[in-house]
């Protein structure tokens, strides 16, 4: 049996907007398995990257519980959840959120400054295939390129656990698959956890683990035996 | 490097326009303050360090004539050091091949070596031989006015008899910085000497053997000079004596105080603005920076950096424009200070400089800078380390705006869209535009304040030559003379009219108030020499009254129907009751006025004069100057012409350079406040433009917005601009006066349009420069930022 990651019990997230009540997420238990590739599908606002959100320490849940391995962040402090992400988290953003004034390899070391075990920014940046465009600035790269500084961001620190929210959202299908091949890379020569958001199905076939979201509720779970390489992929 | 420190630096080169604009109106700030200060300090420490070097007395005081006994008791008075008395007689000089009537005032110089107090500086030649009838020192700048080297020779009509005096050096002396002739209002070095003439010869030619009409003290250290000049008082009273008086009331150390004074004022009234719009300027770009940051901030926390490190990160961009600001304040004021000083110390006629810009002012200068860019800064600082890193990363809610009142009305205005945007952009952030007001607000203030200067000035001549003394020449007299004297004067060559006038010394009292001035009496309805009142009519003081100066009866808390008490100095020194019957604006001086009879009959004594005003025929006036050169009894002629001129000169000359220095600094602070503030509207609103571009707006159209924005705030600026600019320009006239003259608030329409215009072309200026971004937008690419 691996190792529970993440578990959550009756996590709910309400926005309050107005006079109306938005239940982003409506008590979901999960539980995330060490070394796990998990991909998160459902329709916008179904919840997905709210749960992300507050998975990754960049959020409390409303109401509900939430455990990284044996620690608790439900009413974790702020302090404390810089040092969890710090330490723990990888992310990957839709649109990247490069720093533009930040060339590859130092957008890179702005992450590898301040972990306490991060891999050289090169290596990092070699992992994703870009270790002939580490000194130039996001404007003078494609957008897959940049996802990929954003990946190589994201594992410098050899996080335990790397979250992606949409990382193809913003990318042709091309592009997508070449995101996806390193982010399968990683998770199978790391053993990172890795959680991926997508509304895109084709996608989760590379999955070890589907997690379907509706309306702020787990509506299914499906476990795939084999998964598909990401080249195998199309869309 | 780490790369956030990396981050820093190119965001910083990235906004240096910005950067720099704000850095150069702190710069302002320091840069004056540091001016203000070094110069204050220099010119202070000059001052001190001579008079301690040349032993400038502390007390001063004439007397008719004391006996030379007296000084034994003179100098046992508790916290006397040193005692020096002299003699002091006034002289009509025959300069060669000088037309003009030249007046000195001879000193006796102490005949077994140099004075000890007051000690003249050789600045050529030598002291004259003590026996010598004929030798003597000149001031420096009088020989530089006339051309004398040692060696040279005048004629001086000493006590009646005509003497040919040979100079045998120049001095400079600490007692006559400012040297001001009898009955003058401003120096003047070619028409007024100061002769110091060995002892022995100045007592034979004014009848002063074995006793002395000029007294010096040097108090010790922690001594009281009131209770000095007290002692001093009662000691020569029964000698006719003239009221001793201090440093304060020195006519050459109160100048050059009050000029001290002025740089004080200058170095405390405007730097705080300066500090105050870089603090606003600093909160506007640094707001922006981090509304366009927003998401950078969120994935800088979402990696796991601090919210501290995220605030210092933010806090060093306030801290760099702060250094930057700081560098080039500190490197122009230490340049300007120094310059300016060394002006001064050759204006003020001091020996020597001591220059030295004490480590604390920079500091100070500094550290003010570095507080109020942060303060500046802080808000935004705090909104960043708020920002909830999920949040941060999404792209920011639209702004919210709400319908009200105003917004009925612009519909029903029919208001355009563009006009509707820009009046909804105001209100929507009211205290940003309120700020913005003032920033420029305080740009307009910045050319009005020292503009009423120009104007103050020639009320001050208008009211001083025009109005009061309409009179061409003063006769000055060596001491009171019956009324007949005026008979004499008008046979005078080129004289058509002559007025006698008397001025006596005296102290006002009104309870523990006193002040000391003169009194002039003179006939009623003199037409030469008149008294005007706050209606501009001439006024007369009755017999038993007195009309005084406004300042002089604030000074004595006095209004009309007080008394006052007024003792008459150098005579029986009696006191006399005296009512307050008229109060007067007088811009020179501290005036008191009483009809001449009936000054002379509370003395007991016939009418006489000290002074004659004279109205002249300008065509005989070489005749009149050289009748004057043989006619004893007379010390002093003054032209008013000259007068006029010499004080429109030196004033207007400070003035020049005061109006353009501050016409710069509104400029720079007008760039600053629209410059940035249209580059914040053109980043906030780019796609806003854009879209409109796409839609089919031209670029006049569009341009109109960002335009029209700020013009507008610039226009609403301009009336508060001029009651802040007046303000200022009250707080400065009442700084800047002082007991010598009064300067007065004058504030022309004229004042008031220049300075809008200045800072409505230069708003307008920099707002065109943003355009140009504007016109060269690419419409695709900025649509497709992501905000």
């Amino acid at each position: 049996m691996p190792e529970t990651v993440f578990r959550t019990e009756g996590v709910t997230k309400v926005y309050q907007t107005g006079v109306v009540k938005v239940f982003a997420l409506d008590g979901v238990d999960l539980e995330l398995f060490a070394g796990e590739l998990t991909v998160l599908l459902g329709p916008s606002g179904s919840g997905k990257s709210t749960l992300l959100n507050i998975l990754g320490g960049l959020d409390h849940a409303t109401e509900g519980r939430v455990w990284f391995r044996d620690t608790e962040l439900t009413h974790m402090s702020d302090r404390g959840l810089t040092q969890y992400r710090r330490d723990h988290v990888g992310f990957v953003f839709q649109f990247y959120n490069l720093v533009p004034s930040l060339t590859a390899r130092e957008n890179v070391q702005l992450v590898t400054d301040v972990s306490p075990d991060p891999m050289p920014a090169e290596q990092a940046l070699s992992l994703v295939g870009l270790g002939e465009r580490m000194d130039h600035f996001p404007s003078e790269m494609s957008g897959g390129e940049q996802q990929r500084v954003a990946i190589a961001r994201a594992i410098a620190k050899r996080p335990e656990i790397l979250l992606c929210d949409e990382p193809t959202g913003a990318l042709d299908s091309t592009t997508g698959v070449q995101v996806l091949e390193v982010l399968k890379d990683i998770n199978e020569r790391f053993g990172t956890t890795t959680v991926i958001i997508t509304h895109n199905a084709d996608i989760q076939r590379m999955a070890h683990r589907v997690i379907q979201f509706q309306d702020g509720k787990i509506s299914d779970v499906k476990i795939n035996e084999t998964q598909l390489a990401p080249s195998e992929i199309v869309w | 490097m780490p790369a956030l420190d990396r981050k820093f630096l190119r965001d910083f080169i990235h906004l240096w326009k910005q950067a720099l604009a704000i850095a150069l109106v702190l710069a302002c700030g320091v840069a004056i303050l540091l001016t203000g200060m070094g110069m204050y300090k220099a010119l202070s420490d000059t001052r001190s360090t001579y008079y301690e070097r040349n032993r400038f007395a502390d007390v001063f005081s004439a007397v008719r004539r004391a006996p030379d006994r007296l000084i034994a008791e003179l100098a046992a008075i508790e916290g006397v050091w040193a005692v020096e008395t002299r003699t002091v007689g006034e002289t009509v000089l025959d300069l060669p091949g000088v037309a003009v009537s030249v007046t000195g005032r001879i000193l006796s110089l102490p005949s077994d070596g140099p004075p000890l107090l007051n000690v003249p500086i050789l600045k050529s030649g030598r002291y004259p031989d003590p026996e010598s009838t004929s030798e003597v020192l000149v001031n420096a700048n009088f020989a530089i006015a006339n051309g004398f080297r040692p060696g040279d020779s005048f004629y001086a009509n000493l006590n009646g008899q005509k003497r040919e005096l040979t100079i045998t050096g120049t001095v400079q002396s600490p007692e006559f910085i400012y040297t001001i002739g009898p009955g003058a209002i401003m120096p003047n070095n070619a028409t007024f000497g100061i002769i110091w003439m060995p002892e022995r010869a100045v007592d034979a030619a004014f009848d002063m053997a074995g006793a002395f009409n000029d007294v010096t003290l040097q108090v010790t250290a922690g001594a009281q000079t009131a209770n000095v000049i007290d002692a001093v008082d009662r000691l020569l009273d029964p000698y006719g004596g003239l009221g001793a008086y201090g440093r304060a009331l020195h006519p050459s150390d109160g100048f050059i105080d009050a000029e001290i004074n002025q740089l004080r004022i200058m170095a405390s009234i405007l730097p705080p603005i300066f500090f105050g719009i870089s603090a606003f300027l600093v909160s506007m770009v640094m707001g922006r920076i981090i509304a366009l940051q927003r998401s950078q901030i969120g994935l800088l926390k979402a990696v796991g950096y601090s919210n501290l490190e995220i605030c210092l990160h933010y806090l060093m961009l306030a801290a760099m424009i702060a250094v930057l600001g700081v560098a080039i304040g500190w490197l122009v004021g230490s340049w300007l200070a120094r310059e300016l000083a060394l002006e001064y110390a050759l204006y003020f006629d001091f020996p020597f400089l001591i220059f030295t810009m004490s480590p604390w002012v920079y500091a100070a200068s500094g550290l003010a800078a570095l507080v109020t860019t942060s303060l500046g800064a802080t808000q935004a600082v705090i909104k960043s380390a708020r920002l909830a890193p999920a949040i941060a990363m999404q792209p920011p809610a639209p702004a919210q705006f709400k319908r009200s009142v105003i917004d009925r009305a612009m519909v029903a205005m029919r208001l355009s869209q563009p006009t509707i945007m820009i009046l909804r952009s105001l209100l929507r952030w009211p205290v940003r535009s309120a700020l913005t007001i003032l920033g420029l607000a305080l740009a307009v203030s910045t050319v009005v304040a020292p503009s009423f200067f120009n104007d103050a000035l020639d009320k001050i001549v208008d009211s001083a030559f025009y109005d009061t003394n309409r009179q061409d020449a003063m006769l000055v007299l060596s001491h009171d003379m019956p009324l007949g004297v005026v008979d004499t004067a008008a046979d005078l060559p080129a004289v058509l009219q002559a007025e006698g006038q008397q001025f006596h010394s005296v102290i006002l009292r009104n309870g523990f108030h006193e002040k000391r001035t003169m009194i002039e009496a003179r006939q009623p309805d003199t037409d030469l020499s008149r008294v005007i009142g706050m209606d501009g009519q001439q006024i007369n003081a009755p017999p038993g009254g007195v009309v005084l100066s406004r300042r002089l009866a604030a000074d004595l808390h006095v209004g009309v129907g007080d008394s006052v008490t007024a003792k008459f100095l150098g005579g029986r020194q009696e006191s006399h009751e005296l009512r307050v019957t008229g109060i007067i604006e007088q811009y020179f001086g501290l005036g008191a006025f009483m009809d001449l009879d009936d000054v002379n009959v509370l003395l007991r004594q016939s009418t006489r004069v000290s002074v004659v005003n004279v109205s002249l025929d300008d065509s005989q006036v070489p005749q009149m100057h050289a009748a004057l050169k043989d006619i004893p009894n007379l010390v002093g002629v003054v032209m008013m012409t000259d007068s006029r001129r010499s004080f429109s000169e030196t004033i207007e000359q400070t003035i020049g350079l005061m109006n353009t220095v501050y016409l710069v600094i509104a400029l720079l602070i007008t760039i600053g406040v629209t410059y940035n503030g249209a580059r914040i509207l053109l980043s906030e609103r780019a796609r806003e433009l854009a879209s409109l571009r796409i839609l089919g707006f031209t670029r006049a159209e569009v341009s109109y917005i960002l335009i029209g924005e700020t013009m507008l705030l610039a226009l609403l600026a301009q009336p508060l601009g001029w009651l802040i600019g007046a303000q200022i320009a009250t707080a400065m006239a009442t700084g800047f006066s002082s007991d010598l003259y009064n300067m007065p608030v004058v504030l022309r329409p004229a004042i008031f349009a220049k300075a809008s215009l200045v800072v409505l072309l230069a708003s307008f200026g920099s707002v065109m420069l943003v355009r140009r971004r504007l016109d060269r937008q690419d419409l695709v690419s900025v649509m497709k930022v992501r905000e």
